[in-house]
């Protein structure tokens, strides 16, 4: 395919967080089939060799990781990609690859768990993207599009980010966002050797040698190590928060919703002004690290905040958090494959909030 | 205006190509479109279908929970998707293969036999070009010279023969139409 | 007066956390030799692994990169496919690749993967305090096979040089073992011949290094080497079992 820039393209989510990576300027894919992912991986297949890259279909999701650990290790931008259950065997890597502060990105196309569970499109992997989901104390920046084009520009973005921090980036969409074609412009400017990687391996020519490792057995060693992540965490959460807010100021309830769910709740806005109920939207972009404070500021303001998610309740326990008591936080969701329909997200805005003037619910 | 239109047929019968192709040439006219395929288990022989919405705002869920148009290709296909159907809505069915059904909605349905009308023309597999002849006849959803220019871009190399009878496929779904006096009349099997 | 023997440059000169009569520090010493003879210290990447010899970057002074347990075989491929004109190597012992990286190592085999791979092969797991490995030999005993393995129970040995034979992407494979100077010197040919496989862009190459663990076969250092030569050697027999040079 061809990527000229500003060019009107009409893709899939997967080709697009793949085209977009390519023009972020990674040369180096691994990937291991799984749906509803698999487009990136025949994408990549076909395009690296194209722009003198490397993908490489492994055996498995932890070959997979550690390859992308090797070549951010060697000073490369690097990806893989996968879908829940794949994500799920990569984590040990993701783990390392905090520990050893290498920077990457990790594409994960949300399906319905636990277990094998189906294709259909799930944010339950909320908890796994954020808390940590390997061992130990770490984050990796996660972001979350909305849409085939916000993926391409999020996919861009994450490679900057993870180059910054020296730090694994996790892109958090869904089936739906992956499957879904829409049209996509790639406007954004390369510039893969915009930081500088000193501590890359290289071979040891002229400098002394370079180790890249996350292992600290001295005593003492790996508190220091841990404060000096956390450090950093502490400065990615203060500079990196995105969000997109709607209709908050006078809201009476505002709802807290990313990816294919915020799209959806967007949906009821107009709706409610039917109703004479003013609906705000709070949309995460990036869920680690979380959008607290506007949340905290908002609930201060509103009646009610309901959290929508294709879950049974994760990012509703950082919103309950966020608020911490200043207004009720009611959550809907669905999980195994449901989509909230804005028909069923409004009936629960409607138990939350009784319509003011008596209006004929016409949804 | 917003257009929600559910394809649906037997894998193979074209319709992944004449979703992706009508939202291409909607997306090169300015319109907001997102194209949604099913994906996964289904393959050849199964029932693929295929999610589009067309607006001129922003589309928000891309989800079709009530469709404006239904094309379908095959019995299971239509069994499949009915409910989606609200009193407004529009039915093109495959007469071909699709033989009689209850009206239970009283809605306006476009019976077309595309596969014959493709099979005369030489070519079976056109079938999907017929629909949309048909189809884009009665909602003029598709600027035709943008479509066809998407349809040439497939249509490459050993393909580009079989332009042609697309083309033509297209126009004889469109002149079924009009010589038919389907539109806008409800019809009761 | 000129010495006529002295450190390699590229060990690094300290204290070593090895066992009395441990094999590693016989192995790394004839890497970092290999690496001076061939003047390779500014382009050659190396792999820790998990296991006794995790701390090889605090000996060898040239870039190096930990990974987890058992995919050292994939950390090496992603850094050898971003570096191509770079000599990469993986340092591993016979619970990381042939437990727990068993798929890693077959599939970098072939992908004929131009990496070299150092297998030191000891029978056992050393950094846990001596469990039974996929290499411990029938009736041998561990913490784990406390009245010595069963094959009923526990299975056999498995001989990773045989094994990755069997796969075309494998150029160069060998066994070989540190108990004598005669054996010392062999293996540092073999292992040059690994290095120069790779400088050669001949594909995968692999060299097993039969290695002793007085610690944890219970015996003394002396027992330890007559252990291998007796025993070991019967199921891991020493030798060439794939060489791009003689296919040819």
């Amino acid at each position: 395919m061809s990527t000229e820039k500003n060019q009107k393209l009409l893709l899939t989510g997967n080709e697009a967080a793949a085209e977009a990576a390519i023009m972020a300027g990674c040369r180096f894919y691994y990937g291991y089939p799984i749906t509803p992912q698999n487009e990136i991986l025949t994408h990549m297949a076909t395009r690296m060799p194209q722009v003198g890259g490397t993908c490489i279909q492994v055996e498995s999701e932890l070959a997979a990781i550690n390859m992308v650990h090797g070549s951010a290790a060697a000073g490369a931008r690097t990806m893989t990609s996968s879908s829940s259950p794949g994500i799920s065997l990569k984590q040990e890597g993701i783990s390392y690859l905090a520990g050893s502060e290498l920077p990457c990105v990790i594409v994960n196309v949300q399906r319905g768990g636990p277990g094998l569970g189906d294709i259909s499109p799930s944010q339950a992997d909320y908890f796994q993207a954020v808390k940590g989901g390997g061992h130990g104390d770490y984050h990796t920046i996660v972001l979350a599009p909305s849409s085939v084009q916000e993926t391409a520009d999020l996919v861009f973005d994450a490679f900057d980010l993870a180059d910054c921090y020296r730090n694994p980036v996790m892109i958090l969409g869904d089936a739906q966002l992956g499957q879904m074609m829409e049209p996509v412009v790639f406007n954004k400017k390369q510039n893969p050797n915009l930081y500088k990687k000193p501590w890359a391996l290289t071979g040891a020519n002229g400098r002394r040698k370079n180790v890249i490792k996350s292992f600290y057995p001295v005593k003492g060693e790996l508190e220091e190590f841990n404060a000096k992540l956390q450090k950093k965490y502490r400065q990615i959460e203060a500079e990196e928060v995105r969000y997109e807010e709607i209709n908050t100021k006078k809201a009476d309830i505002v709802i807290v919703a990313y990816g294919t769910c915020a799209r959806i709740c967007k949906e009821i806005v107009k709706i409610g002004e039917k109703l004479n109920i003013k609906i705000g939207i709070i949309r995460p972009i990036t869920l680690w690290p979380f959008p607290c404070d506007i949340i905290r500021r908002v609930s201060e303001r509103v009646q009610a905040i309901l959290t929508v998610e294709m879950s049974a309740g994760q990012m509703v326990e950082d919103v309950r958090l966020s608020v911490s008591g200043r207004c009720p936080v009611h959550f809907y969701g669905r999980t195994g494959g449901g989509i909230p329909s804005p028909k069923e997200i409004l009936e629960k805005i409607l138990e939350i909030i009784p319509i003011k003037e008596k209006v004929t619910c016409a949804t | 205006m917003t257009e929600k239109v559910i394809l649906a047929g037997l894998g193979g019968q074209g319709m992944m190509l004449l979703g992706r192709l009508i939202a291409q040439a909607v997306m090169l006219d300015g319109k907001n479109v997102t194209f949604f395929p099913s994906y996964g288990t289904e393959v050849r022989g199964g029932t693929a279908h295929y999610h589009l919405i067309v607006s001129e705002e922003e589309i928000f869920s891309p989800v079709i929970e009530e469709a404006d148009t239904l094309i379908m290709m095959n019995l299971p296909s239509y069994l499949k998707f009915k409910n989606f159907l609200k009193p407004n809505s529009l039915l093109f069915l495959n007469s071909s293969m699709i033989d009689k059904i209850y009206n239970e909605m009283c809605i306006d349905i476009f019976r077309i036999p595309a596969t014959k009308i493709a099979n005369d023309l030489g070519n079976v597999v056109a079938s999907n070009m017929v629909m949309l002849g048909a189809y884009n006849a009665v909602k003029n959803l598709v600027s035709v010279p943008t479509f066809l220019s998407c349809l040439k871009n497939v249509l490459k190399g050993k393909k580009a023969p079989f332009f042609e009878v697309n083309k033509l496929a297209i126009e004889r779904g469109a002149e079924f139409i009009k010589n038919s006096n389907l539109v806008n009349s409800h019809q009761l099997h | 007066m000129e010495p006529v023997y002295k450190n390699p440059k590229t060990l690094i000169d300290t204290p070593t956390h090895y066992c009395p009569g441990c094999g590693h520090g016989i192995i790394h010493r004839l890497i970092a030799e290999i690496i001076d003879d061939l003047d390779i210290r500014g382009k050659t990447i190396g792999l820790a692994p998990v296991g006794c010899a995790v701390l090889a970057y605090n000996y060898l002074d040239i870039d190096m990169c930990e990974a987890a347990h058992g995919r050292p075989p994939a950390v090496a491929t992603g850094i050898k496919r971003v570096h191509p004109d770079k000599i990469v190597f993986s340092y591993q012992g016979d619970g990381d690749l042939a437990a727990i990286g068993m798929a890693e190592i077959i599939h970098t085999a072939s992908r004929s993967e131009n990496i070299t791979v150092i297998f030191v092969n000891n029978a056992v797991y050393g950094m846990t305090n001596g469990q039974m490995a996929p290499t411990t030999l029938l009736n041998q005993r561990t913490l784990t096979t406390p009245q010595g393995r069963n094959e009923k129970y526990d299975g056999y040995p498995i001989r990773i040089c045989e094994l990755l034979a069997t796969i075309d992407g494998s150029r160069f494979l060998a066994r070989t073992s540190i108990t004598s100077p005669k054996n010392i010197i062999k293996t540092k040919q073999l292992l040059e011949k690994g290095f120069k496989s790779q400088i050669e862009e001949k594909g995968f190459s692999l060299i097993e290094i039969l290695s002793p663990c007085p610690v944890y076969w219970r015996m003394n250092p002396n027992d330890a080497m007559k252990f291998i030569d007796d025993n070991m050697t019967t199921t891991f027999p020493l030798g060439i079992f794939k060489d791009w040079e003689s296919q040819n």
